[in-house]
C-alpha cells in the first residue's frame, strides 16, 4: 500500500476504481442473471418437492429428497457406477493414454505425429452426439466391433448389452483423450532438454528419467489435468443416452442419466435437483482429493 | 478482487466525460441482453399448436392432416394464423417437453396433444383449462360415446380434452409361419398357457423366425406397460392395479407377479426377441417396419393401428399383410370370465392453462373435429372411432381389415386409472419389467415395485 495520501486525492481514487468496475458491470449482472439466479434457484428447489407433473403445489420438506436419495438402491447404484465411469474412462484411460502418447510422440518423426495427432483430434472435435452413435454402431450386435472378432474366429457378443457401463466408458476415453494428450505435450515441451540429458550423462535408465525427472516436473499439468478430465466426465450425458440410454436394467445408469430420469421421466424436479447438488458434491471432493495429492497451488 | 501489491498506483484523472461514457455504454450493453430474453406469447391473431411427429421420418401423415386442417381454418377466420409446432421425440421426452413449455405462458402453447394416460396428471399439475363451458355450446360433443368423454373428465368432475380416437389391444400372427408351425390360422388361444404353447411350437419348428413379441422394459415406455403389461395384468382379475374402493395402488398381489412371470417366461425361454433388441428404444418401430412385413416374427401383442404402418404410402409398403396376419383376442390367464383382455387409450385436443388464445383453439378443435376431418383422422391414423356418426361412416368401416375384429374388442376394453400417479407407477412397472427380461427374480422386481409405489403415493 502506499502511503496515506491526502484527502481529495482519496477520493479521487475511489472514484477511479469504481470507474473501473464500470466496463465489466454489465458481464458481472448478467452472470449474476443469468448463472447465479438459476443456481441459487436449484439449490432452494432441492429442498421441495416440485414435480414437473402431477401436483401444482410446492411444499418445502427439508432435507427430505436428500434422506430418499441415500435409501434408495438406484441412487447408490448410479453413484457406484459413476465412480467406475470416472475412474476407468478419465483417470486410467484418458488421462493415462493422453501422457503415453504425448510422452511417445515427443519421439515420433514429423509424419507420425502428425498423422496421429489429426486422428486422436478428430474424435475430440465431433459432436457428442455423432461420437455416440459412432460407437454404438461400433458396439451393437451387428457392428462393427463383432464383425472384426467374427473375421478373427473369436467370440462375439452384444457390447452394450453385457458389458455396457465398459462400453460407454471406452467411448469416453475415445472421444476424450486428445484433451489430455494436448495438455500434456505442452507440458513436456516445456522440460529443459539439458536436465534430461545430464540424467542420460548419469546413467539413469528411460524408465527412470520419467519417473524421476519428467513426471514430478510436469506435476501441475497432471494435477490440472485429472481435474479438468474428471469434472468433465462426471457430467457426461449426452454420449451414455444415446448409446444405452442408462440400460440394460440401470446397469449404465450414471448420475446424469439418473438425475434426468427422475427430473424428467418421473417428474421429480425436486428430487432430480437434490441429485444435482449431490453429483456436485462428488466432483468437488475428487477436487480435493487432486489438490491434496498433487500440491497444485489453484 | 484486490489491485495487486506490485501494480502501480492508478493515476487519478479527471473522469467525467469518460465515466458518461461508460455509463451509457454499460447501461445499453445490459439493456440489450436483457431484451433477448423477454420473449413474446406470439402475436394476438396466431394458434401454436404442439404435437407430437414421429421419429420415424417416412410418418409423416399426422403432419399432412394437421397442415390441411390449418388451410381449412385459415380460410374460414381471415386474417388468423396457425402456426403447427412439431416436437419430434421418444414419447416420455415429447410430453417431459410439452410440461415445460406449459409452466410459462411465454412458452405455452395454444392447443396440446395430450395421451389420456397422461392428462390427469397435468391436469393435477394445473396445467389445463376445462373445457365444460365450450363443450355445452358444441353441438357435436353429443355424438362421443360416453366413455371417450370420460377420457378427459378429472376427479374434479370437469372434462379438460377433446378425443380424436381410441385403439384397443389385441394378438396379431402371421398364418404362413403359424401353417409351418402345425398351427390352425384361425387360432384363438384361451389361456396365457395355450399362448405360451403356441409360442414353443414355432420355436421348435420354425427355427430363426421370434415367436412373440411383449414390449418390455423402460425404453419402450407406456408401450411396455399397457400392450404388454397391463394386457396380461388385467386377465388375472378385477381392479389388478388401482383399486378404487379403497383408494390404493395394488401392491404384492398375485396377479402382479404372475404377469411379471408370463414376461420372464417369454425372455428366458428365448421365446421373445434377443432382450438387447425388446430393451432397444427403437423395438416398435422395427416391428412394424422389419419383422412383421418381413416375416420374422409370428406374434406380436399390439394394438389396432399396426395396420397403418403398411397401407399405401405408409412406412412400409405391404399389400398382402391383409391376408397374410390373422388377429386374435388377448386371453385372460386362466380363461375367466370375460374370456378376453384388451386396453385402450388414445389422445386427445387439450388447451393449456396458459394458452394465450384459448377460444381460437377451441375453434381449431372444432375444425379439426368437423365429421368429415374426424373420419378422415380414424382412418390416416387407424384409429378406433370414439362418435357414434364416425363410426357408422361406411369410409370408416372400410378403410382397414380388422377394423372390425378391432372394434368388436370394445366391450371387453378396461381404461388405465386416470390418476396423476399414473405416468410414475407406469415407469415402475417397465422397471420391473426389464428386471425380469435380463433375467433379475419375480419376486425382486415385485418388492422393488412395491417400494417404488410407497416412495410415489406418500
Amino acid at each position: 500500500m502506499s502511503p496515506a495520501p491526502s484527502a481529495p486525492a482519496t477520493t479521487g481514487l475511489r472514484r477511479a476504481r469504481a470507474v473501473r468496475w464500470l466496463p465489466i458491470a454489465p458481464a458481472t449482472l448478467l452472470l449474476l442473471l443469468f448463472l447465479a439466479g438459476p443456481i441459487g434457484y436449484c439449490g432452494y428447489l432441492a429442498f421441495t418437492d416440485m414435480r414437473l407433473t402431477g401436483s401444482a403445489t410446492v411444499d418445502f420438506v427439508g432435507f427430505a429428497n436428500f434422506r430418499r436419495a441415500f435409501a434408495d438402491p438406484a441412487f447408490r447404484n448410479a453413484v457406484v457406477l459413476t465412480l467406475v465411469f470416472t475412474v476407468l474412462s478419465a483417470l486410467l484411460g484418458q488421462n493415462t493414454l493422453g501422457l503415453a502418447l504425448a510422452a511417445l510422440m515427443r519421439r515420433a518423426s514429423r509424419p507420425v505425429r502428425t498423422v496421429t495427432g489429426a486422428l486422436v483430434i478428430t474424435a475430440w472435435v465431433l459432436p457428442e452426439i455423432v461420437a455416440a452413435f459412432l460407437l454404438y454402431a461400433f458396439f451393437r450386435r451387428e457392428g462393427t466391433l463383432n464383425a472384426l472378432l467374427d473375421q478373427l474366429h473369436l467370440p462375439t457378443q452384444n457390447w452394450l448389452f453385457t458389458l455396457p457401463i465398459l462400453a460407454v466408458s471406452f467411448a469416453n476415453v475415445w472421444r476424450g483423450t486428445a484433451f489430455s494428450m494436448l495438455i500434456y505435450s505442452a507440458a513436456l515441451a516445456e522440460i529443459p532438454r539439458d536436465v534430461e540429458e545430464a540424467a542420460e550423462v548419469d546413467g539413469a535408465s528411460g524408465a527412470r528419467r520419467f519417473w524421476h525427472i519428467t513426471l514430478p516436473m510436469i506435476r501441475r499439468s497432471i494435477g490440472t489435468n485429472l481435474m479438468l478430465n474428471t469434472l468433465q466426465t462426471l457430467s457426461v450425458f449426452g454420449l451414455i443416452w444415446a448409446m444405452t440410454r442408462g440400460g440394460p436394467g440401470n446397469r449404465s445408469q450414471t448420475l446424469p442419466v439418473y438425475m434426468y430420469d427422475q427430473a424428467f421421466l418421473k417428474s421429480l424436479i425436486g428430487y432430480g435437483t437434490a441429485v444435482a447438488l449431490l453429483l456436485l458434491l462428488v466432483g468437488s471432493l475428487f477436487s480435493v482429493v487432486y489438490l491434496r495429492l498433487l500440491k497444485v497451488e489453484v | 478482487m484486490p489491485v495487486r501489491p506490485t501494480a502501480p498506483a492508478p493515476r487519478p484523472r479527471p473522469i467525467r466525460h469518460g465515466r458518461r461514457c461508460s455509463l451509457i455504454l454499460a447501461a445499453s450493453l445490459v439493456a440489450g441482453a436483457l431484451a433477448g430474453c423477454g420473449g413474446s406469447g406470439g402475436d394476438a391473431d396466431t394458434v401454436k399448436i404442439a404435437y407430437n411427429r414421429s421419429t420415424d421420418n417416412n410418418i409423416r401423415f399426422k403432419d399432412a392432416f394437421l397442415e390441411a386442417v390449418r388451410k381449412q381454418f385459415e380460410q374460414a377466420h381471415p386474417g388468423k394464423k396457425v402456426e403447427l409446432v412439431p416436437i419430434q421425440a421418444a414419447d416420455n421426452d415429447y410430453a417431459a417437453k410439452v410440461q415445460q413449455m406449459m409452466r410459462s405462458p411465454k412458452t405455452a402453447p395454444d392447443l396440446v396433444y395430450e395421451d389420456t394416460f397422461r392428462i390427469s396428471s397435468d391436469i393435477a399439475a394445473g396445467y389445463l383449462r376445462p373445457l365444460d363451458d365450450q363443450l355445452s355450446r358444441w353441438d357435436l360433443w353429443g355424438q362421443f360415446v360416453d366413455t371417450a368423454k370420460a377420457a378427459a373428465r378429472a376427479e374434479d368432475g370437469r372434462t379438460y380434452g377433446v378425443p380424436d380416437g381410441t385403439d384397443t389391444r389385441g394378438l396379431w400372427f402371421n398364418k404362413e409361419i403359424f401353417a409351418k408351425a402345425g398351427l390352425p390360422a384361425n387360432w384363438q388361444p384361451r389361456t396365457w398357457a395355450e399362448l405360451l404353447d403356441a409360442a414353443r411350437s414355432v420355436r421348435r419348428k420354425v427355427p430363426g423366425v421370434i415367436p412373440l413379441n411383449v414390449y418390455t422394459g423402460k425404453a419402450a415406455g407406456e408401450a411396455a406397460a399397457m400392450q404388454g403389461f397391463e394386457m396380461l395384468l388385467y386377465g388375472t382379475g378385477a381392479d389388478p392395479l388401482y383399486d378404487p374402493a379403497a383408494k390404493k395402488w395394488a401392491t404384492g398381489s398375485r396377479g402382479f407377479r404372475d404377469a411379471l412371470d408370463f414376461v420372464r417366461t417369454v425372455y428366458t425361454e428365448k421365446l421373445g426377441p434377443d432382450p438387447s433388441d425388446a430393451l432397444d428404444p427403437n423395438v416398435g418401430t422395427r416391428l412394424a417396419t422389419d419383422w412383421m412385413p418381413n416375416g420374422k416374427l409370428a406374434i406380436a401383442l399390439d394394438g389396432s393401428w399396426l395396420g397403418q404402418n403398411w397401407i399405401h404410402k405408409g412406412p412400409k409398403e405391404w399389400p398382402a399383410w391383409s391376408t397374410a396376419l390373422g388377429q386374435a383376442a388377448m386371453p385372460t390367464q386362466y380363461s375367466q370370465p370375460p374370456g378376453k383382455v384388451s386396453l385402450s387409450g388414445g389422445w386427445t385436443w387439450a388447451i393449456p392453462a396458459k394458452a394465450a388464445h384459448p377460444d381460437l383453439a377451441f375453434d381449431f378443435v372444432k375444425t379439426l373435429q368437423t365429421k368429415e376431418n374426424a373420419v378422415k383422422w380414424d382412418v390416416a391414423d387407424a384409429q378406433i372411432a370414439v362418435r357414434q356418426d364416425v363410426a357408422a361412416d361406411p369410409a370408416y368401416l372400410r378403410s382397414m381389415p380388422g377394423i372390425t375384429f378391432f372394434t368388436g374388442l370394445v366391450p371387453f376394453t378396461h381404461y388405465r386409472p386416470a390418476l396423476p400417479a399414473y405416468p410414475q407407477v407406469s415407469a415402475a412397472i417397465g422397471e420391473a419389467m426389464e428386471s425380469v427380461t435380463t433375467g433379475g427374480s419375480t419376486a425382486s422386481a415385485a418388492r422393488a415395485y412395491d417400494d417404488q409405489l410407497a416412495s410415489l403415493t406418500r
